[in-house]
């Protein structure tokens, strides 16, 4: 088992969606909501998947089909 | 009793130990260095300061490390020019640059934080220091990497011009250039930070490396003869430095080194990555991701880890977030040079054609005591004005010819 922690930014047109309900039933892991703003126009959440890697790897790149932005919690380092 | 008494979130409060850790257990929130003000308070002076180094480490009573300096012993205390010629161009009656463009040894603030995050990383054990950067940072752990005999991992995007990384690669580092965009590189050193026991200066050191801007605002201070600036004019990318200045200056008061922090505190950001600029405008603390597009290129951080900070820190001092588009870049590198002759790489034009805009808006009034942070070196980004700077004038060598040029 292993588990990641990632910062997850939603357009707009996907905000009502369940996405993270939905990708812990296509694949075989824990998702658990940290931190979160959801408005109408915007939402991130910072969320932990827990589970073997190969899982993570496939909920993450399914997230991103989504559309949804997915960044390491510790957002952009790169300076 | 010592200065630390460790890590602290800054979202939930939750407390931890002085160890390379960055992101709260709990909450996922960011962590910082969490200090005994009021045991500092009863160790620190001006005047203890002022016979110390002529450099940062004189400040080492507010800074995260537990011993002595061992690391970047002449990083800092760079000269704050009064900037007479620039100031009355802009009509201002008291303009300062703090001129960060001749730091020691790599030319850019910083110097400043891995000085600070590599005499961390030593005292906590590290033999191998690493950071993911587009130029200045890398150039700077790789210089004190080399200083200090460790192993140095550089990661930088693939596609990045020659020039930035042969200043990292002189000192021998080993530069690991990924084949991806920028987001790709970001993504994978935050993996390779969790795997492997090295000291990432910008991840698992970044509580203590980012206090290292915090010494921008003491020397500003103690240079202003122990007072504070009316305003202050700053780039953001991550938003790490505009926050620390704020912090810094705050925290001369709370251990008594000034009477009181009146400054209003401005950010800096080019428009084509601009996301806390944005947020400003429209009024929002959501500071919403973007793919940069600018040719200030030190400053172009799409989802900056501190953004929502900085925010707050410029709405709580009364200050702007203004921006400017890549030819006023150009336009405000021109000026400086030409006014002060100092010669600032991107994100001093960004800086300076700030400024100008919020002294035409009337956000900075004339009267007010200004300062500029400059923070890095314009031999770096030469790219960015080679088609600006025009060309010398040909003559054959005779008086004749030279004397015909002159007539023109
Ligand atoms: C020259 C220069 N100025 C300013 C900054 C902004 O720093 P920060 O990421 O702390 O906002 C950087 C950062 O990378 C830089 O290289
Ligand atoms: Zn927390």
């Amino acid at each position: 088992m292993a588990s990641v922690k990632v910062h997850l930014t939603f357009p707009e047109d996907k905000i009502k969606e369940p996405i993270i309900y939905n990708v812990g039933h296509e694949f075989k892991v824990i998702t658990n909501v940290r931190k979160a703003d959801v408005r109408e126009k915007k939402g991130w959440v910072d969320l932990e998947i827990t589970g073997e890697p190969s899982e993570i790897e496939k909920a993450v790149e399914s997230l991103k089909k989504k559309g949804v932005k997915v960044d390491p919690i510790e957002k952009n380092v790169i300076e | 009793m010592s200065k630390i008494r460790g890590l602290i979130c800054r979202e939930c409060g939750k407390e931890y130990p002085a160890e390379p850790l960055h992101v709260c257990e709990f909450c996922f929130g960011p962590l910082e260095v969490n200090y005994n003000y009021d045991w500092i308070k009863g160790q620190i002076s001006r005047e203890k300061i002022e016979k110390g180094p002529k450099s940062l480490w004189r400040y080492i009573d507010l800074l995260p490390v537990m011993g002595e300096a061992t690391v970047g012993l002449y990083a800092g205390f760079t000269p704050l020019i009064r900037a007479h010629n620039l100031g009355e161009e802009l009509g201002l009656d008291e303009l300062y640059i703090k001129n960060d463009t001749v730091n020691h040894p790599t030319l850019s603030f910083k110097d400043r934080v891995v000085s600070i995050a590599l005499t961390r990383a030593k005292e906590l054990g590290f033999d191998t220091v690493a950071c993911a950067s587009t130029g200045n940072l890398a150039n700077s752990v790789a210089a004190h990497a080399a200083e200090a005999r460790l192993k140095c991992f550089v990661f930088i995007p693939g596609d990045l011009e020659a020039g930035k990384i042969l200043g990292s690669l002189i000192y021998q580092p080993t530069v690991v250039a990924v084949n991806g965009n920028y987001d790709d590189v970001n993504r994978l050193c935050s993996e390779i930070a969790a795997e492997y026991k090295w000291a990432f200066v910008n991840i698992n050191i970044r509580p203590y490396y980012a206090e290292g801007s915090k010494t921008l605002a003491y020397e500003t201070a103690e240079q202003l003869g122990w007072t504070t600036p009316d305003q202050v004019v700053v780039p953001a990318a991550s938003g790490s430095l505009l926050t620390k200045i704020w912090k810094g200056f705050n925290e001369m008061h709370k251990v008594g080194l000034i009477d009181k922090v009146s400054t209003k505190v401005n950010g800096a950001q080019a428009e084509g990555c601009s996301p806390i600029a944005t947020a400003y405008k429209n009024k929002t603390d959501y500071v919403k991701p973007v793919k940069p597009n600018t040719i200030a290129k030190s400053i172009a951080i799409g989802n900056p880890a501190d953004g929502y900070y900085a925010l707050k820190v410029v709405l709580e001092s009364g200050g702007a977030f203004d921006t400017v588009t890549d030819p006023e870049v150009v336009e405000g590198m021109k000026l400086l040079a030409r006014t002060e002759g100092i010669f600032a790489e991107t994100a001093g034009g960004v800086t300076v054609g700030v400024l100008k805009k919020l002294v035409e808006s009337g956000k900075i009034k004339k009267k007010d005591k200004t300062v500029a942070y400059i923070t890095g070196n314009g031999l770096k980004t030469q790219e960015a004005v080679i088609n600006a700077v025009g060309s010398p004038v040909f003559i054959d060598p005779k008086l004749s010819a030279f004397e015909k040029i002159l007539k023109k």
